[in-house]
């Protein structure tokens, strides 16, 4: 027989189990990050008044130091002042392209969910086709076609990645439709459109704004492969991308702070976004709304 | 009345084979069977969700010529589920629940709240944080907020305590006095049904594929 023996349960046991950090810890970090990025790809611009494309080639490839904090480039630019506009630049195709794209992609997925049948074969079929071409290919077909520029950027990202939205939302509302309280807003008389807008629409919507906020960095990882590759921005205009492609040359001279600048804030602004997303992911999650209380 | 005559429905295969049934406005039909006869698929037919294969409902005399979304007889008929916490949106309040088929009808929510006897301390309370017996009583006020003429319960009390079954059996006979109502009661207590159900109609067993 086994011998029980009662023994208290160690206190640091005790404290692993007691209750989640509140959800501002977890929100504080990224979003304290996020607001120091915006607030300084906003307004520096607007109030400092010095020239990001200022050439001065006595000062060119020197290493960070108090006068510029990170160096300067092959042309004697401030890299930090370059690495505020570029972001700018990146945000604006990031925030829009992914927004864009979840708009047509919920459009597409909640029409081919709610509806069915041969209309949501055909649909799928199209995202099946879409999706076949790396979307990368089909990004650059489609600058090549419109000529690089912003609005091509954007357009290439949004038109190639609204098929993950629309995939996750058609999904989500086959899941949802079949659902016993999808029934019950039918016998109270719900028409397709009401259900769909009261319904399944606004249950979607925190896997929607999840995958928009981690589209986001996704948008500005693809604005930074269409520029490095020469078909983003013109090479003058300042964008993470164009940097990190025009200080590629300098690495071989030991420039190592062009690239490490914008590279290091890509990836911080990234973390930042996929930090706030989570936390907002758990905040529209209806079971923890009341235990929320910020 | 409202008549299922002929009723052969399924899924993909049939699970119901030319069933008819029928309730009376005022009365109250209980229909039993064992799981997978079909019992909540009849339901379902005779809610307008679902379309048969074959055969035709009727309600007070109109044939039901489209089901789910497009079926015009709709509202006269209300809906119990089995399970209220799968048939309620999980992001709405319970006051929310009842208020949807009435489309923000604040004072007949009160009228229906103070029916089933949810507070007010209930009505701003989201599913989760309410009991099923609370949350059965909600669906209720829900399914009667459009006076229907006919009211499916399909299984109702499966998830409930006693206590709870006989308050929601109190509201619903109560309703039905009160507007002449037909109720179908589907429910695997045999018990409850000779005390509730005017008649009761058992399914058979399903047939073996």
């Amino acid at each position: 027989m086994t011998d029980l023996t009662w023994r208290p349960v160690p206190r640091s046991r005790l404290t692993a189990a007691g209750p989640p950090r509140s959800p501002r810890w977890r929100l504080l970090p990224s979003a304290t990050v996020l607001a120091i990025v915006a607030l300084t790809v906003l307004v520096v611009p607007l109030v400092v008044d010095l020239n990001q494309q200022y050439v001065d080639l006595a000062i060119a490839n020197q290493p960070p130091s108090a006068a510029h904090l990170f160096g300067t480039d092959e042309l004697g630019r401030d890299v930090l002042l370059r690495c505020v506009y570029a972001l700018r630049v990146s945000l604006t195709v990031g925030i829009v392209a992914a927004v864009i794209s979840a708009v047509v992609g919920t459009a597409v997925g909640a029409l081919a969910g709610s509806i069915g049948g041969w209309f949501d074969r055909i649909l799928m079929r199209l995202v099946d086709a879409v999706a076949s071409v790396p979307h990368l290919l089909l990004g650059i077909v489609i600058v090549a076609i419109l000529r690089p520029s912003l609005t091509a950027v954007i357009i290439s990202i949004a038109l190639t990645h609204w098929l993950t939205s629309a995939r996750i939302v058609r999904s989500e509302v086959l899941s949802l439709r079949a659902r016993p309280f999808i029934d019950a807003a039918i016998v109270g008389g719900a028409s397709r459109t009401r259900v769909l807008t009261r319904h399944l629409l606004p249950n979607v919507a925190p896997q929607v704004l999840l995958a928009t906020t981690l589209m986001v960095p996704h948008a500005v990882w693809h604005e930074t492969a269409l520029s490095f590759l020469g078909l983003g921005l013109p090479p003058h205009a300042a964008s993470v991308g164009n940097m990190i492609n025009d200080a590629q040359r300098s690495l071989l001279i030991g420039g190592w702070w062009m690239s490490l600048a914008p590279g290091l804030l890509l990836i911080i602004t990234t973390l930042a976004v996929s930090g706030v997303s989570g936390v907002w992911r758990d905040r529209l999650n209806p079971k923890r709304r009341t235990e929320l209380t910020w | 009345m409202l008549t299922g005559t002929g009723i052969t429905a399924g899924y993909r295969n049939p699970v119901i084979t030319d069933v008819s049934l029928t309730v009376h406005p005022g009365q109250t039909i209980g229909l039993a069977g064992p799981s997978g006869s079909g019992k909540s698929t009849l339901a379902r037919v005779l809610a307008l969700l679902h379309k048969p294969f074959a055969g035709s409902v009727t309600i007070d005399g109109e044939t039901v010529t489209r089901f789910r979304f497009g079926a015009t007889q709709r509202t006269r008929i209300g809906v119990l589920f089995q399970q209220p916490r799968l048939s309620v949106d999980p992001r709405f309040t319970l006051r929310r629940v009842i208020a949807e088929p009435l489309k923000g009808n604040q004072e007949r929510v009160t009228e229906l709240a103070d029916l089933v006897m949810l507070t007010d301390d209930l009505l701003d309370r989201r599913p989760h944080e309410v009991s099923d017996g609370q949350l059965q009583r909600a669906c209720l006020a829900r399914a009667l907020a459009l006076r229907p003429r006919y009211l499916i319960c399909d299984e109702m009390t499966t998830m409930l305590d006693a206590s709870s079954t006989a308050a929601l059996v109190g509201v619903i006979r109560a309703y039905q006095a009160e507007t002449d109502a037909g109720v179908l009661a589907i429910s695997h207590d045999d018990r409850l049904l000779t005390r509730w159900a005017d008649e009761t109609v058992r399914l058979s067993a399903p047939l073996r594929r």
